[in-house]
């Protein structure tokens, strides 16, 4: 049984094909204008790298801000449902997963069977969400990838005083104006980021053991100011990019519905 | 008896000389990254203007983000109580003021003297301020003084769907994409904008009549549009944007007059 994961989020697409619960072909994308092309190139680029064309999937399912727009998908379903299934799947002890998306964060606690007990998500303001790092990475004139690494190599982080990304900008001009040093501003964003991130998943309380998913679980200073800020180790996600756990959800959730219409 | 005040705010600074409850002469500057030498700028302006020096003042009160940086001020007193005392003097029957600042936005409700009875006060969160539409002026590539002119032009608002300053400004460059009328664009930026602070009204308990103070209140399109948000008319007074300084000026007297 072949199935298929779509996920196209705000940034970035992704899409996953399973057969048998293996990762046959993955692919990320930046996210076109459409959310309906943005499926569709991922996909086939997925498809080509597996050697398949559409027909081949039994079962596809769409996830993410831009689901309901996907065409070739049999089934959509929300995000939350997804990067649980794929975080169990993954790391089978986890029962809370924080997912930072684009331009929205969640937090999610999940139980033994992997049912969702209790959520929260934000994306009414861009703090805590991918953007707020995108917008301070421009400014700061690093890449997204390379702010990560700044906290490593910081030696006095700035302290960050506002919630709002508007502010914080304002505040980080100021600095680089100043003189502050590259790694103490990433350091300092990387910080203000992680204790966003802990308002939120402290609000859903957190069970042991605890997972990142999304693009920011690769930034390892947001990732080490947020186990400190919560005391509790942050399972990391080595099988698969973190980016791609919300299709991969998306795929083994299209695997239990293929079985499930074989059955009845 | 000659008093000043002196708002420093966070993007302009504003100075006005009073004597006996009229004003002799106002300026506003923008501020720079000092509140005590854009203070100073600010003053050493309107004393010119008014052809008087400091020692002509009989008692200066700051106020503003910047005011215990101001070296010249007597006192200081805060924002609310400024506008709110500044409002009353400029139209007697005003109960309710808002004040939409550059980095923040207050509602106040005031008695028949200008005393403050109760506020909300926001600057946690761009929204709502008149950051926001400094953002979306310089996302559009339009100056901040002439949206409120374009509004006038607007025949189908548009509405937004983000508060986040961040999030509408990605919004609003999608329906400049999507090849919407930008009059219709700005006509629904104030909206949103409107729509904010009438929420921070309501929860005051607001009371007729309502002023708007701050540089914000000299938008046509913000002040039509706070009218429909709240469903009641707006009053207009004849400064909003030094009303902060002229309350601190009013307070100044008060402190003079003391003194005597």
């Amino acid at each position: 049984m072949i199935t298929a994961g779509c996920d196209v989020g705000s940034l970035t697409s992704k899409a996953v094909i399973m057969k048998d619960n293996r990762i046959l072909a993955q692919d990320v994308i930046l996210s076109r204008i459409k959310p309906a092309e943005s499926a569709l190139t991922v996909m086939e680029s997925a498809l080509k790298q597996a050697g398949m064309t559409l027909k081949d999937i039994n079962f596809c399912v769409g996830t993410g801000y831009g689901r309901d727009r996907i065409t070739f998908v049999q089934e959509a379903v929300s995000e939350i449902t997804c990067h649980a299934r794929g975080a169990r799947w993954l790391l089978p002890t986890v029962k809370t997963v924080i997912d930072i998306g684009g331009q929205d964060c969640k937090a999610m606690r999940i139980d033994n069977e992997g049912k969702i007990v209790k959520f929260i998500t934000n994306d009414k303001c861009a703090s805590g969400t991918g953007r707020f790092l995108e917008v301070m990475a421009k400014i700061i004139g690093v890449t997204l990838d390379d702010l990560g690494g700044l906290s490593a190599r910081a030696k006095a982080p700035i302290t960050v005083a506002n919630a709002c990304t508007v502010w914080v900008q304002a505040d980080v001009i100021q600095h680089l104006n100043d003189g502050v040093a590259a790694e103490d501003i990433g350091a300092g964003i990387n910080n203000a980021m992680a204790s966003r991130m802990a308002v939120l998943a402290n609000n859903i309380g957190l069970e042991r053991d605890l997972c990142m998913t999304g693009g920011v679980a690769k930034n390892a200073g947001v990732v080490i100011a947020l186990e400190k800020l919560l005391g509790m180790t942050i399972k990391r996600i080595k099988k698969v990019d973190p980016q791609l756990v919300g299709a991969v959800g998306a795929a083994l959730i299209a695997g239990d519905k293929c079985e499930r219409r074989a059955a009845s | 008896m000659i008093v000043a005040g002196c708002d420093v705010g966070s993007l302009t600074a504003k100075a006005v000389i009073m004597e006996d409850g009229k004003i002799l002469a106002w300026e506003i500057l923008r501020a720079g990254t000092k509140p005590a030498l854009s203070a100073q700028a600010v003053m050493d302006k309107v004393l010119t203007k008014a052809v008087l020096s400091m020692k002509d003042i009989s008692w200066c009160v700051g106020t503003g983000y910047g005011r215990k940086q101001i070296a010249f001020a007597n006192g200081e007193e805060s924002e609310i109580a400024c506008h709110g005392r500044g409002a009353v003097w400029a139209a007697p029957n005003v109960r309710t003021v808002v004040d939409i600042g550059g980095q923040d936005a207050k509602a106040i409700k005031v008695d028949a003297r200008g005393n403050v009875i109760r506020y909300i006060y926001n600057d946690k969160c761009a929204s709502g301020t008149g950051r926001f539409l400094e953002v979306m002026a310089d996302a559009l590539g339009i100056a901040l003084d002439d949206l409120g002119e374009l509004s006038g032009n607007a025949t189908n608002p548009v509405t937004l769907s983000n508060q986040c300053v961040v999030f509408a400004e990605t919004e609003i460059i999608s329906l400049v994409n999507e090849g919407r009328d930008v009059s219709d664009i700005i006509a629904g930026l104030h909206r949103a904008l409107a729509n904010r602070a009438a929420a921070m009204v309501g929860s005051i308990v607001a009371e007729a009549e309502v002023a708007m103070t701050g540089g914000v209140a000299r938008n046509s399109g913000m002040f039509s549009a706070l009218e429909t948000a709240l469903g009641i008319p707006v009053r207009s007074i004849e400064h909003p944007q030094i009303n902060g300084a002229i309350g601190a000026a009013l307070f100044a007297h008060d402190a003079a007059a003391a003194q005597t």
